[in-house]
């Protein structure tokens, strides 16, 4: 069970960690920073097994990594959102760190109790009493995820394993 | 047959593709640069397998270079450790990457080009499927050669007829970001075609396709053609035989049709690309800092433009004026061509080709309160500094314009 962080559309990796913090990969470091200009408590208050619900386009601009890092970092155990921003999409399926595209993320409000069964693609709101289906993930993507990202998976198989 | 995206994908592969279906291709090269490189690096490390080709290998130092501070340095350093470990040879220092990456050939018709930064699109214009990854990706790719890519759907942007005096692609493109939004494209593929894309030069067709990632796009793609080849002989090192091909009998998921001849100067206002108005509308803004620079629009003619509205004049004296030309080979040839001292005695500050400024890492960071016009491709808060300035896109006669009066101004007035 986890509390929603409730954040806007089309939110960009500059909201998420800005440009002239990217100067490390430590996670804590990139962590303590995440959302640090529009939303400054949230570093402080988030709390390992939370989840960020949001509007469409998460995770738009620039390709960082540093951004997804910097949300796992932060222990949240899920991103919610009608969509995704494409590289972002990858590179939070790459690092491990589990996104759900659900067309009725809106709904869902800040401070809302949600448990979220990642396996079934379900999202539990328990405050509101709601059950939200969301999009399968591709069998190959869903590879990398079970892996916990991609470079694990790659230490263990070939990439044409992926497509198999 | 298909789309240019399903063109070139079905090539790469060696059978039909069709938008929906999933494919591992063979990439021809892997880009990073300062800003994205360590992560790869850790990532390579982490999978533990050797590299399959170094010479697909290119990185370059552009974001924060010369480094302004001690980490950069620092992190700079472990890079090019990597580089002499590993035998890099594809190491270069010579500007934006991108511009760097078709200067020095490594970009052409029919190819696949993958790249640790958003706008590894830029490549389309010329007829290369580009695209941006995260750094994982890339240290991955630096193992395996491959990459795996949804084939998206297109949405074709046909263009007809010719801009008027003092209206460029730059202005075309953010009229196009405020029609479509920011998610207007998000996981398709754009296409640019039409009588006007035919007639333009390739310095204002690689608008399109570096701005196509402002609206979500994986790719934003401009059939190779005679014009395409004479800019590859005549500006980078890339050489024939090259691939000519078009779109056949494509099915477009949406067709986006615009007469640009009635189109006026556009600007991407604070805070989101696809706040776009006519200029006039925001005429007279005060604008504390004018960039001329980045990946979208600081190639040679760019600057040409702004030093034919510069010469003989002086800039407004509170406005900063910082002009970064997009790489070394750009430098040189406006050096040599008089416009350097055109800027230099207008009063504006010349800057090493890099990205630096455009996000906010060094060579004109903005203040609180502080609100810049630039040429760059994104406008977003907090992007060149403090989050409470404020940054408008557009041309680079309007920028230099908008330097001369110290506001907002339309470039008609000086061409």
């Amino acid at each position: 069970m986890g509390r929603v962080w409730k954040f806007g559309e089309n939110l960009n990796t500059d909201e998420i960690i800005p440009a002239r913090f990217n100067i490390t990969i430590d996670e804590r470091e990139l962590a303590a920073k995440a959302f640090c200009e529009i939303r400054p408590d949230f570093a402080q208050q988030v709390q390992p097994g939370d989840v960020i619900v949001a509007g469409g386009n998460f995770g738009c601009g620039s390709s960082r990594e540093h951004a997804a890092v910097a949300i796992r970092g932060t222990g949240v155990k899920c991103i919610i959102a009608p969509s995704f921003a494409r590289i972002f999409f990858r590179n939070a399926i790459n690092i491990g760190l589990p996104i759900l595209e659900c067309p009725q993320a809106t709904e869902i409000e800040e401070g809302d109790e949600v448990e979220v069964d990642l396996s079934r693609g379900e999202i539990h709101n328990l405050t509101q009493g709601k059950v939200y289906h969301t999009n399968a993930l591709p069998d190959f993507v869903l590879k990398i995820v079970h892996a916990g990202g991609l470079v694990r998976f790659l230490r263990e198989h070939d990439i044409e394993e992926l497509m198999a | 047959m298909g789309t240019l995206v399903e063109e070139i994908f079905s090539r790469r592969a060696g059978r039909p593709v069709r938008a929906g279906e999933i494919v591992l291709l063979d990439v021809d090269y892997i880009m990073s640069h300062d800003n994205t490189t360590p992560l790869a690096i850790k990532a390579f490390r982490e999978i533990g397998k050797p590299v399959r080709n170094v010479d697909q290998i290119v990185i370059h130092f552009d974001h924060a270079y010369p480094a302004p501070n001690l980490l950069a340095a620092e992190n700079q350093q472990k890079i090019l450790r990597f580089i002499r470990e590993q035998g890099i040879r594809h190491f270069y220092h010579r500007g934006v990457c991108h511009q760097v990456m078709i200067e020095e050939g490594f970009v052409r018709p029919g190819g696949v080009v993958i790249g640790a930064d958003s706008h590894t699109v830029t490549y389309g214009a010329l007829g290369c499927f580009s695209t941006g990854l995260g750094s994982s990706e890339i240290g991955a790719a630096w193992i395996t050669g491959k990459c795996w890519f949804r084939t998206p759907e297109t949405i074709l942007i046909r263009l007809e007829g010719r801009t008027a005096p003092g209206v460029y692609s730059k202005d075309v493109m953010l009229y196009l970001a405020g029609l479509l939004g920011m998610d207007g494209a998000t996981y398709r593929a754009l296409e640019f075609e039409g009588s006007y894309i035919r007639n333009l030069p390739v310095h204002e067709r690689l608008v399109f396709s570096n701005m196509s990632v402002e609206l979500g796009a994986k790719c934003g793609l401009i059939a190779p053609d005679e014009v395409t080849i004479q800019y590859l002989m005549r500006e980078t090192r890339a050489r024939p035989p090259f691939d000519l091909f078009a779109a056949e009998h494509p099915r477009y998921e949406r067709v986006v049709e615009l007469d640009v001849s009635t189109l006026e100067p556009q600007v991407a206002c604070h805070p989101d690309v696809d706040q776009v108005k006519p200029l006039r509308e925001v005429e007279g803004l005060p604008i504390d800092e004018v960039y001329i620079g980045t990946c979208t629009n600081a190639r040679y003619e760019d600057l040409e433009i702004a030093a034919g509205i510069f010469r003989g004049k002086q800039v407004h004296r509170f406005t900063r004026v910082l002009v970064t030309p997009a790489s070394q080979t750009i430098y040189e040839k406006a050096m040599a061509n008089g416009l350097i001292e055109v800027f230099l005695q207008a009063g504006c500050t010349v800057n090493a080709p890099g990205c630096g400024a455009c996000l906010g890492r060094h060579g004109g960071v903005l203040a609180p309160g502080e609100r810049a016009f630039t040429t760059m491709n994104r406008n977003f808060i907090g992007r060149m500094g403090s989050p409470e300035a404020e940054i408008y896109l557009g041309s680079p006669a309007a920028a230099a314009a908008t330097a001369l009066e110290g506001c907002i101004a339309d470039p008609r007035k000086y061409l």
